[in-house]
């Protein structure tokens, strides 16, 4: 396969799931604070709440529309540009993905228009209903594709079948309920919650320091830093359990997040740190330019204890025998066994040897567990890009204490002074708008990017995912999309701007 | 019993009627589309293209869902297809998928201030999406009578054999019969769903008149399509799952499943019914009987070339590559627990039927557009 096929091709994945991600963050959350909005104006019969619903309302389906048609793309890009990969896992990632379709996509697209259109046509509670279908609807939708995505970091509930040359799933629940599943979906929600209150909390500080729509700007400033100080807290400890199992499942993404390359025990978290660009697997290099590190904070955080060992990237390349860690070659030849027993296997059904197809389903289902390294040259092609993952993960880290931060600080002036005067602390949250997009995407690089170069963890690498078809063909495609996406978000941008300045009293 | 008690065989059988019924609602569902294409011709002036626009705006959403679950439901049910159709004609589909990302936003954005590209831009999207969009679709569906150019390894993996990626299916003159069908479909049920949806009587007057044409249009392609198809050569399957060309083989299968040619026949005359009481008896009723009528066609066709020993995506560079029901479904185990799943489809359908006839229980009229708290499109 062309070389350059894999790389066009994961940009192009890359570039919508981006794309994809500016959007969903804010319709994962706003819809929960826009039910909360309406149940306290189905509760008070004010119309203040009803114009501040309403609103808010306006701001989410702007924002809506291009998520519904990022995500068209994405589901479809399985097919189109990674087609051995769909058959290869079809059997597995199909099944959430059909789930999702019933249960949630319909609750989400069903609510929506009774949401928008149904002021006057349906009564109050029925409208409020729908209002919470919609959040919990798209909530849900969230739910089944990062099962699938969960799946790819840490296979489970499958068996692989020679006769199609696919997994197949063997037990649902194993899938659902995998423990990478369940913590990449919480994670990513709380991310999206809070995504949702910093632009709550961004867009009120805004009217505040414009001097504006003060009882809206300050009544959704609660709102919005009580729901996002919780989401914070909440987003806090999926992140440590979403640590602690990428320290199990995938101790290669660990210690490229943490630029590890020698392992140690008690390892420390680099808080802050410049790695060397001319540090490699093979020299000895410093591996940072300078740091600040906490001590036993990496143990603690992987394992849950201060004296673990923490593998660093030699280890795990080039094994380490004494803690019994794996080399990859080793890992290789196993692949190697299990790739030609298929072949073998394929070969004795042709001739129908079943003895022979018997012998090589064995050597096939011992070394199963490393297919993937079948494919893979060289050791060394394990690692991820170590900087990229590093930096993404440190700020998404450091960003997300930020944002812990100041929803405390924004719910404490709000409840306890006149937030109005706070200019600094205004300015600083309206600039927490864009930084909380930056750090949701900076959290999707660390799980995508950290786990290649697999597309399923030790199974499919990503060469062997795309599918085959001229370069080409997949750059021309690649620009159409960057184009149409890039002057969606213009117009997206420039219509939620100036509904923002047109403000709450054009609702009516 | 459950479904894990039943054969493969049954459950693939099962989910092959699933996503005929998915394929039949989607296009009912385009009716949006159809609509789109004729925001200028049923319209004299703004307020009227909003009213057009609002109408067929507050479902535009479903069709997109129902196109999104029935892609999702191939790739759980029969991901072969899913794997060979998508990845190899790369390029019907990526087109396809251009038209419905500028569908989805332009609803939303068209009359907002500020909006970038321009109102009229956005309404270009729409007809877009109704008139292309709407045509690639029936050239894909119909490749799965004329057959694609591609081989699997013994891995499964798709290698297409033309390297216009799928672009080659119109080159063959039969293919646009579908294409154009479906368009000139999907704008009569958008015409019947304005004239039920909307209080106006010039635009029930106009769409009336579009629905005319546009019947003369779609019988002549129609038709065609219908000839070619029962009169050519199929793609069938034996026993062992060998393919082979057989004359007459659409034919023959609705003869020797009377069940289902009593679907397309009962669909086709709900259609046509459907049609005179619009035109002649000049009744807004007819959307529903239309709308069921075009879901059982589009059901029985899809039926039809899935069912009887049939290879539903036939491949006319190495015919045992071809795509059948049992070669490509996912395995017993998946089948059973989505079964499960899909116990829960009447009950969506309830809250959809709920919510629509909420919603819709009032017509449209020029004051609910020209409220001031009017929150429209």
């Amino acid at each position: 396969m062309e070389e350059h096929l894999v790389d066009w091709s994961r940009a192009q994945f890359a570039l919508t799931a981006m794309y994809h991600w500016i959007f969903v963050p804010l319709t994962l959350g706003l819809g929960f604070i826009v039910a909360i909005m309406e149940t306290i104006y189905v509760r008070s019969g004010s119309e203040f709440w009803k114009k501040t619903t309403k609103f808010w309302m306006t701001l989410f389906a702007i924002n809506f529309a291009i998520g519904v048609a990022t995500g068209i793309i994405m589901e479809f890009e399985f097919g189109t540009n990674w087609a051995n990969y769909s058959w290869f896992v079809g059997d597995i990632f199909g099944a959430p993905l059909a789930v999702e379709g019933i249960l949630a996509f319909f609750m989400e697209s069903t609510f929506f228009a009774v949401m928008f259109f149904g002021w006057d046509k349906v009564g109050k509670k029925f409208h409020l209903l729908s209002t919470w279908l919609v959040a919990i609807g798209s909530n849900l939708s969230a739910l089944w594709i990062l099962v699938a995505n969960g799946w790819m970091q840490y296979p489970v509930g499958m068996e692989f079948n020679p006769d199609t040359v696919r997994n197949e799933m063997i037990n649902f629940w194993d899938v659902l309920l995998s423990p990478v599943a369940v913590t990449k979906f919480l994670h990513t929600i709380g991310s999206g919650y809070v995504m949702a209150a910093l632009f709550v909390v961004g867009i009120s500080a805004w009217y505040l320091l414009k001097g504006r729509d003060i009882i809206f700007a300050k009544k959704s400033m609660i709102i919005g830093s009580t729901f996002g100080l919780i989401a914070s807290l909440f987003l806090i400890f999926s992140g440590d359990e979403s640590a602690h199992q990428v320290a199990l499942k995938q101790p290669v993404k660990l210690a490229a997040m943490e630029g590890l390359y020698e392992g140690k025990e008690s390892a420390g978290i680099v808080a802050l740190g410049m790695l060397n660009s001319k540090k490699t697997l093979s020299n000895d290099e410093e591996t940072f330019n300078f740091e600040v590190e906490i001590p036993y904070a990496l143990a603690l955080l992987g394992y849950h204890d201060t004296t673990a060992y923490v593998p660093g990237l030699k280890d795990l390349v080039y094994g380490n025998e004494a803690r019994g860690i794996m080399s990859a070659q080793d890992k290789m030849n196993q692949g190697k066994l299990a790739v030609r027993a298929l072949e073998d296997y394929k070969e004795a059904k042709k001739l129908n040897d079943t003895l022979k197809a018997a012998d090589a389903r064995i050597v096939l289902e011992e070394n199963m567990q490393y297919f993937g390294y079948g494919h893979i040259k060289s050791p060394e092609d394990i690692v991820p890009p170590v900087a990229t993952t590093f930096y993404a993960f440190h700020i998404m880290v450091g960003l997300g204490g930020w944002f812990t931060l100041l929803f405390g600080i924004l719910l404490y002036l709000s409840m306890k002074k006149d937030i109005s005067s706070y200019r600094k602390i205004l300015i600083s949250a309206l600039w927490s708008i864009p930084l909380g997009y930056i750090a949701g995407e900076a959290g999707w690089v660390v799980a995508e990017v950290g786990r290649q170069p697999w597309a399923i963890q030790d199974l499919m690498p990503v060469g062997i995912a795309a599918t085959k078809i001229a370069t080409t063909n997949v750059m021309i495609s690649f620009f159409m999309f960057a184009t149409l996406f890039t002057l969606l978000l213009i117009a997206e941008v420039s219509i939620i701007t100036k509904q923002v300045k047109i403000g709450p009293e054009g609702e009516q | 019993m459950g479904f894990g008690d039943l054969e493969l065989i049954t459950l693939q059988q099962y989910w092959w009627v699933l996503i005929s019924l998915l394929g039949g609602l989607f296009v009912f569902m385009m009716f949006v589309q159809g609509g789109q294409t004729l925001i200028d011709s049923l319209s004299e002036n703004e307020t009227e293209k909003t009213m057009l626009i609002n109408s067929i705006g507050r479902k535009w959403e479903l069709g997109f869902t129902t196109l999104v679950l029935f892609g999702g439901a191939l790739f759980a049910a029969f991901p072969l297809f899913y794997a060979t159709s998508f990845g190899g004609a790369y390029w019907v589909w990526i087109i396809i998928l251009f038209c419905f990302i500028i569908q989805a936003v332009s609803y939303e954005y068209r009359t907002k201030p500020n909006n970038f590209l321009g109102k009229k831009t956005y309404e270009v999207f729409l007809k877009i999406n109704g008139n292309l969009g709407t045509f690639l679709l029936g050239v894909a569906i119909s490749t799965f009578f004329s057959g694609s150019e591609f081989i699997l390894t013994d891995n499964n993996f798709v290698e297409w054999q033309n390297s216009l990626r799928g672009l080659e299916a119109l080159l063959n003159p039969f293919n646009y019969l579908l294409g154009f069908a479906l368009v000139f479909l999907a704008k009569i049920s958008g015409a019947l769903y304005f004239m039920n949806n909307i209080e106006h009587d010039a635009i029930f007057a106009r769409a009336i008149k579009s629905i005319k044409y546009n019947m003369i249009f779609f019988l002549a392609f129609f038709l065609s399509f219908l000839a070619w198809v029962l009169l050519k050569d199929g793609f069938a399957v034996d026993a062992d799952g060998l393919v082979f060309m057989q004359s007459y083989k659409y034919l023959s299968n609705f003869i020797e499943m009377p069940i289902v040619l009593a679907l397309f026949v009962i669909g086709v005359v709900m259609v046509v019914n459907a049609v005179f009481f619009a035109v002649v008896v000049k009744k807004d009723c007819c959307i529903k009987t239309g709308g069921v009528g075009i879901v059982l066609t589009v059901m029985a066709i899809l039926l039809n070339v899935g069912f009887n020993g049939t290879a539903y995506y036939p491949s006319t560079v190495d015919l045992q590559s071809s795509i059948t029901i049992v070669n490509s479904s996912g395995s017993h185990y998946t089948l059973m627990a989505m079964s499960y799943a899909s116990l829960m489809i009447p009950f969506v359908l309830g809250y959809i039927a709920l919510a629509w006839y909420s919603m819709d229980r009032v017509k449209i009229t020029k004051e609910e557009i020209e409220a001031p708290s009017a929150h429209n499109y």
